[in-house]
């Protein structure tokens, strides 16, 4: 039947970054635009190159979530855990750079470690048919409590070694001019992208997120599906771990906390739909600028922080709201 | 000249790029039995959204009881008297059979509490009507589909309604429940309500309905009596088209076994035996609930097997797994598209290539050329209507859905393809295009296995009939020995003659 293949008109993906379906599907982008336009006619500090690098560092850390997060929403799961593996690969990569373990056996072995509880959590949805919302709420509470138990509620100070000093590149290094979170970020979102786009794994994830029985019955491996998504995010949160615990030279018990929302608020925003199959890795990426730029916008225009969780909350709901009129 | 009760004048009616509805017209008279034919996408469910008030209409009229009306929305709709009965119920299965015809409208006392024995005792009333073996008190989930079917009738009784419009009421049924059902309509009509049926079965349309609307591209084609209408003449109107022949067989010569099933034990299937030869299509009759689904997803390894031998081309291969059947060459394509046949966010091109991705990559790096190149081949040689392969694919008519979903099967070049039901909910001029497919794979010498509950397409595509009664074989005929009496008779479990072909 199809050895009667011949050549044919090539077609594109119809989620190709920065196609024509891509802009109109993309109204955060107009969004996060229009925020940033607004916000440099009220004040003549944001729009410059010190502050737009500010912004862009400070969202990382929730982007690099938020990256993860979107593999885990794209199967119509959803990861509480992140906050904590944040705060407990943190706490494990601090405590070997305290021991001088060199920077390229203690970040990859943090990275790895974040993986294996993923994988955890991943292995308890899948084999053990729980619920996501439920099996990672035990896993965020849990890690939370190793982590205190670990640091026995105190932070763990990378020290002031040669091994501390280069550990703090992570956080507060710069190559050509770039912050090294904000590069980091950038591969983490470009290898995401290609994972959803160009390999056969990404292209299971809509399929599970879409229709998990008829991706069954397609002969794929829907559980080593869900471990995959929940591994890579969990690996995420590590490195996101090590980007805080760097950049502060320290690593707090209680870092990361509540983070898994922000991460969350982020993929909503930026078009995903929580009920699975149906998102974007680079409208994340704009729903996390969305958020940052509001954060600075707020504190830029001195409105007071308890203020700013109005603001942001009602943004993201507008966000929301706006993406489901559309549907 | 009979008056109608409800009229609908050159209804129009746009989408963004569609024209759905384009001059359609619609009587239902009181007493009487009308027939909406039209193939999918004919403009059959938008004109009845028209009619409840969900979609506005851009032009045109609709008068009942002699008064130009508009609804807005399907509670106003009912209440003055017009009931639709969708092909999906809308019941809620946890309550019971009372709450379920009072939902929304519960008998209450003047304190707002709800006066139990007076809705038990009216719901109660209405399922006597309908000759319901059952007290109203029963939760509904415990009665079968074709019972459930007729709590939704007692729902429409119940609003006093006058039109009752009954959207593919059928096909779900097994057809004791159909006759019952019939039995109701009749009544129904000899009382007085007018009766709007909608039906893909053409048989039921001349045992049942008194005149036929055909629409198609949502034109009003013909309002006829059915007394007039032979099948022939009404698929034309349908279509526009003559079909010569419903089911063009093709003569093949089989040789040698391809598929052998050895008393084969799971859930739902007791002992079953069959072979299959290469360039055969294996018929598989029964009536709904007899095991055949379950089955065919044991053979396809995607549920599990007790005991017995899965055997293909003399190897043992008992898959545990759909991919371990795919990756020996057999594929099976779903009888429920929405609920495990295809994944209706995604485009034509992603659920066209999902089995066959492995073939369709360098490494783990998908080949975008490659695949976009086989997918567009399949969309042109199965002829699917689709704008374009990034289409989403729920955006297709059942047709076009269930070519994707063969080809999807045909993409991992199987050895043995079952196709589960594979015209239910399709039009008749894409069924036609289905069958010339599949006789297309029996010509290049795939072996086939067709499940499927409509016996004349058993009989006239099969060259060898299997029977299923209750998770086992209970007759198996050659084409030319079987008739739909003797299926019949085997698929209800009357074993008087399991004459082997």
């Amino acid at each position: 039947m199809s050895s009667n293949i011949t050549s044919s008109v090539s077609g594109t993906s119809k989620r190709h970054f920065l196609s024509k379906e891509w802009f109109i599907e993309q109204k955060s982008l107009i969004a996060l635009i229009v925020l940033i336009a607004v916000v440099s006619v009220l004040n003549e500090y944001f729009f410059t190159i010190d502050n737009i690098l500010n912004i862009l560092r400070q969202t990382s850390v929730i982007a690099i979530l938020a990256a993860g997060m979107t593999l885990v929403i794209l199967t119509a799961g959803i990861d509480l855990s992140v906050g904590s593996i944040l705060a407990l690969c943190g706490a494990f990569a601090a405590s070997m750079i305290s021991l001088e373990i060199p920077v390229l056996i203690a970040v990859p072995v943090s990275l790895l470690g974040g993986a294996v509880l993923g994988s955890m959590a991943g292995l308890i949805i899948s084999k053990g048919k729980v619920q996501a919302f439920i099996a990672t709420l035990v896993m965020m509470t849990l890690l939370r409590g190793v982590t205190m138990v670990y640091t026995d509620g105190r932070p763990i100070s990378t020290g002031f070694t040669d091994v501390a000093d280069s550990f703090a590149w992570f956080g507060t290094g710069y190559m050509f001019g770039i912050p090294v979170p904000v590069w980091l970020m950038i591969f983490v979102f470009a290898g995401i992208w290609y994972l959803l786009n160009h390999t056969r794994f990404g292209r299971y994830v809509y399929a599970l997120g879409g229709n998990e029985s008829a991706t069954k019955l397609s002969g794929i491996n829907v559980d080593r599906i869900k471990i995959g998504v929940y591994s890579i995010c969990g690996l995420l949160s590590a490195l996101a771990g090590i980007i805080i615990t760097s950049r502060l030279s320290s690593a707090q018990p209680t870092a990361g906390m509540g983070y898994e929302l922000d991460a969350i608020a982020a993929v909503v925003v930026g078009g995903t739909s929580l009920a699975g199959g149906r998102g974007y890795i680079m409208g994340t990426l704009i729903g996390a600028l969305i958020i940052g730029v509001l954060n600075n916008a707020l504190n830029l225009l001195d409105v007071s922080s308890y203020f700013q969780m109005i603001v942001k909350a009602a943004v993201i709901l507008l966000a929301v709201l706006v993406d489901n009129k559309n549907k | 000249m009979k008056q109608p009760i409800l009229q609908l004048n050159n209804i129009n009616k746009s989408f963004p790029g569609v024209k759905a509805l384009d001059g359609a017209c619609l009587n239902v008279y009181p007493g009487q039995v009308m027939a909406l034919l039209g193939e999918n996408g004919a403009g059959k469910s938008t004109l009845m959204k028209v009619i409840t008030g969900i979609y506005s209409l851009d032009d045109g009229e609709i008068r009942y009881q002699d008064k130009v009306v508009s609804f807005n929305g399907p509670r106003e709709s009912q209440k003055a008297g017009i009931s639709i009965i969708h092909q999906e119920l809308n019941l809620l299965p946890e309550l019971t059979i009372a709450e379920n015809i009072f939902l929304g409208r519960e008998i209450t006392n003047r304190f707002g509490a709800i006066n139990w024995s007076l809705m038990f005792e009216q719901a109660d009333l209405l399922l006597k009507r309908l000759k319901v073996k059952h007290k109203s008190s029963t939760p509904l989930n415990e009665l079968s589909l074709g019972e459930q079917q007729m709590v939704e009738i007692a729902k429409a009784l119940s609003f006093e309604s006058k039109v009752i419009i009954m959207d593919e009421p059928t096909d779900a049924l097994t057809d004791s429940e159909v006759d019952s059902l019939f039995v109701v309509i009749n009544e129904l009509r000899d009382e007085g309500y007018g009766i709007v049926y909608i039906s893909h079965r053409l048989k039921e349309i001349f045992e049942v309905c008194d005149d036929i609307t055909v629409l198609r591209d949502g034109k009003f084609i013909a309002e006829k009596t059915v007394a007039s209408m032979d099948e022939d003449t009404l698929i034309e109107l349908m279509v526009g088209r003559r079909l010569d022949e419903q089911y063009p067989r093709i003569a093949t010569t089989h040789s040698t076994v391809c598929l052998e099933v050895k008393e084969l034990y799971a859930k739902a299937t007791h002992g079953v035996s069959f072979t299959l030869n290469h360039g055969e299509i294996l018929g598989v009759s029964g009536l709904m609930g007899a095991g055949r689904t379950e089955l065919m997803k044991v053979i396809y390894g995607a549920l599990a097997r007790e005991s017995g031998d899965i055997i293909l081309n003399g190897q043992v291969i008992n898959p545990t797994s759909s991919l371990q059947a795919l990756n020996h060459g057999i594929a099976y394509i779903s009888e429920d598209r929405k609920g495990d046949g295809l994944v209706l966010g995604l485009s034509v091109k992603d659920n066209m290539s999902l089995c066959a991705l492995k073939d369709l990559s360098k490494g783990w790096q998908l080949d975008h050329q490659a695949e976009a190149t086989s997918v567009n081949d399949f969309i042109r040689l199965f002829n699917i209507k689709t704008p374009s392969m990034d289409q989403i694919i729920g955006n297709l008519s059942g047709g076009n859905q269930q070519k994707v979903a063969i080809a999807k099967g045909l993409m991992t070049k199987p050895k043995v393809l079952i196709l589960d039901e594979p015209t239910r909910g399709v039009d008749v001029g894409a069924k036609k295009e289905i069958y010339q497919l599949i006789n297309k794979f029996k010509a290049e010498g795939m072996s086939i296995i067709l499940v499927s509950s409509e016996m004349p397409e058993v009989l006239g595509m099969s060259d060898r009939i299997l029977v299923m009664h209750q998770g086992q074989i209970s007759g198996e005929f050659s084409a030319k020995e079987a008739d739909q009496e003797k299926l019949m008779a085997c698929a209800v479990g009357k074993n008087n003659n399991e004459v082997a072909a």
